[in-house]
């Protein structure tokens, strides 16, 4: 078996509410190994969310150790966690979070520019756009563009800088059922073509069926 | 692609960013306009000055270059200046205010048409008896004169207006001397005396001729020298200098208020948006810029917003007041507010843009 691209040891993450000290996640200990299409399920206040923030680099964790690629990015500061965001990780949210004044062939520009990549997408990458199925519609701006067209364009902005790690939050929540199962396919599709690792996270059991593996989270922590 | 960002964030809310733009070019156009309106009336004086055809000035005791008033200079001292040996012509002239900015000249118009080569008349002609009047065109303009018609609001007085004159000699207005002295109690007296030397070369003789002559107690300038002190700076001992100093002040603050909420409301409508960015990546100093970004180009904007509406105001004064103000336009201002816009917006950009970029990411993304 290969090295985990994500190795989580003891993760802890404690939120202080007013005076009160709010255990999210109390010891999560996942290996996840490149390639894979992990789905994470757990109800709400599960922690799931804060485990996918914590490996996204969006907030630091309070205890235990989270290594991607063999680096540890428990203890990143916050330029570090932005480096982090900039170069290993890409996001898909549940409200396709585009950038509203940006057509979608700059939300994707914009993404490249931050990386400090240029704004030209690579040739190959034109063929990703094509399997998304927006290679057409990229000159519209999010409002001109269906929820199932919004939420490939918020893939293509993640995939973009070829990340180690596609992070996908609810990517279904927003949609019907016809663009829910386009959206996943495309997704399936990206990690066998890609060999993409992708964690994502839902409620939706049709949608865990898509990936190679389903951790369950309960009280802030994986349930065996 | 940042400053593709920054359009398209300033074209998401036109009204906004014109609006904000309209506000940071009101300061601009007003000190503009006050800056022009300084320049450009002294620029007048200065130019009718040197329409009178004198190579020297002299004014009573007491006086400066900005400040005239009553006829203290007995009116016998002009024949004893004539006859100065290297002096061609000496006129004496009395100055009487008519509003704050508006001042009616008493002359012995045939010596006056001697010095100055004469009005050049659009309407009508010269002085026909004692209550004639001539103005100039601005004058004539603003208050719908004609010749022959008569003028009731200069001195209470009701006057015949004998001829409309080309600007740029004298004031506005002007009466016969005798009249105008006779009127205002300095029978017998002038406010000054205007000097025209034999050649440009004896005036500094007749300078010092002058001075040997009536003393240093009066003021004494060459023409030359009196419209180089026609200056912002010797208005009323710096005063106007330090108001444009204030209203410069006043247009840093405005810039700053008005872009501190502009740009604050901003920030908040796009908190989910710099959320977005962050979770791309986009580090501190990238979102700080972004808004920096937007305020420079709202200044700029409103700079030449400004500058524009200056030209606007100039027209409504010279078509309002032509004889009241003169505006000059003033391009070596313009790089000035520029930069007073620039300094106000970037001041009242940076709380803001600071804010923004020390969000959290996942609370910017959670903001409905």
């Amino acid at each position: 078996m290969s090295e985990p691209l994500i190795e989580i040891r003891g993760l802890q993450k404690v939120y202080r509410v007013g005076k009160v000290d709010v255990p999210a996640l109390r010891g999560v200990d996942l290996d996840v190994p490149p390639g894979e299409f992990l789905a994470i399920v757990g109800p709400s206040g599960s922690g799931k969310s804060t485990l996918f923030h914590i490996i996204g680099g969006l907030t630091p964790a309070t205890g235990g150790s989270v290594r991607i690629g063999g680096q540890d990015i428990s203890s990143l500061s916050d330029a570090g966690r932005t480096e982090l965001r900039k170069n290993k990780v890409g996001f898909v949210f549940q409200k396709f979070n585009l950038l509203p004044n940006l057509t979608a062939a700059d939300n994707i520009a914009i993404a490249r520019h931050i990386a400090g990549r240029g704004q030209t997408v690579e040739p190959a990458f034109e063929e990703v756009l094509k399997l998304l199925g927006i290679a057409q519609r990229l000159n519209h701006k999010p409002a001109a563009l269906s929820g199932g067209e919004q939420q490939r364009v918020a893939i293509a902005r993640a995939i973009v800088n070829h990340p180690a790690i596609l992070h996908a939050d609810e990517p279904t929540g927003n949609l019907d059922s016809e663009n829910s199962a386009a959206v996943l396919d495309v997704m399936r599709d990206l990690n066998r073509r890609l060999r993409q690792t992708i964690l994502m996270i839902t409620h939706n059991p049709e949608a865990a069926a898509f990936a190679h593996r389903t951790v369950r989270m309960r009280d802030g922590r994986i349930a065996r | 692609m940042t400053a593709r960002l920054v359009l398209e964030n300033l074209k998401h809310k036109p009204m906004r960013s014109l609006l904000s733009m309209f506000l940071i070019a009101v300061p601009v156009t007003l000190i503009l306009c006050l800056v022009g309106l300084s320049q450009g009336m002294l620029a007048d004086s200065a130019r009718r000055a040197r329409g009178i055809g004198a190579d020297i000035m002299v004014r009573p005791p007491g006086t400066s270059v900005l400040t005239l008033s009553g006829a203290p200079i007995p009116e016998k001292l002009v024949d004893v200046i004539q006859q100065q040996p290297h002096v061609a012509l000496a006129i004496g002239m009395i100055v009487h205010p008519v509003t704050s900015v508006t001042f009616v000249n008493g002359i012995d118009l045939p010596r006056f048409n001697q010095m100055s080569g004469g009005f050049k008349y659009l309407e009508g002609g010269p002085f026909q008896g004692p209550d004639d009047l001539i103005v100039d065109e601005y004058y004539a303009r603003q208050h719908k004169l004609h010749a022959g018609e008569y003028a009731t609001d200069v001195l209470n007085r009701r006057w015949r207006v004998t001829g409309i004159a080309e600007g740029g000699k004298l004031a506005h207005l002007s009466v016969p001397m005798r009249t105008l002295q006779d009127l205002t109690g300095n029978t017998g007296k002038v406010s000054q005396i205007f000097v025209k030397a034999n050649r440009p070369a004896d005036i500094p003789v007749v300078m010092t001729e002058l001075k040997t002559l009536l003393g240093p107690a009066y003021n004494f300038y060459t023409m030359e020298e009196f419209t180089s002190l026609l200056t912002v700076e010797n208005v009323q001992g710096g005063a106007l200098s330090t108001f444009i100093d204030v209203m410069v002040g006043i247009g840093v603050v405005i810039g700053f208020a008005v872009v501190l909420l502009s740009m604050y409301m901003a920030v908040l409508q796009r908190t989910r948006e710099i959320g977005i960015l962050k979770a791309l990546g986009a580090s501190r100093w990238f979102i700080l810029k972004i808004i920096l970004a937007e305020a420079v180009v709202m200044g700029l904007g409103g700079t030449v917003v400004g500058i524009g509406l200056s030209f606007v105001a100039r027209w409504l004064i010279e078509s309002l007041y032509p004889a009241s103000l003169t505006q000059a336009i003033t391009p070596l201002w313009w790089p000035i507010v520029g930069g007073i816009s620039l300094a106000g917006v970037l001041l009242g950009a940076l709380y803001p843009g600071l804010s923004a970029a020390a969000q959290d990411p996942i609370e910017a993304l959670a903001y409905e």
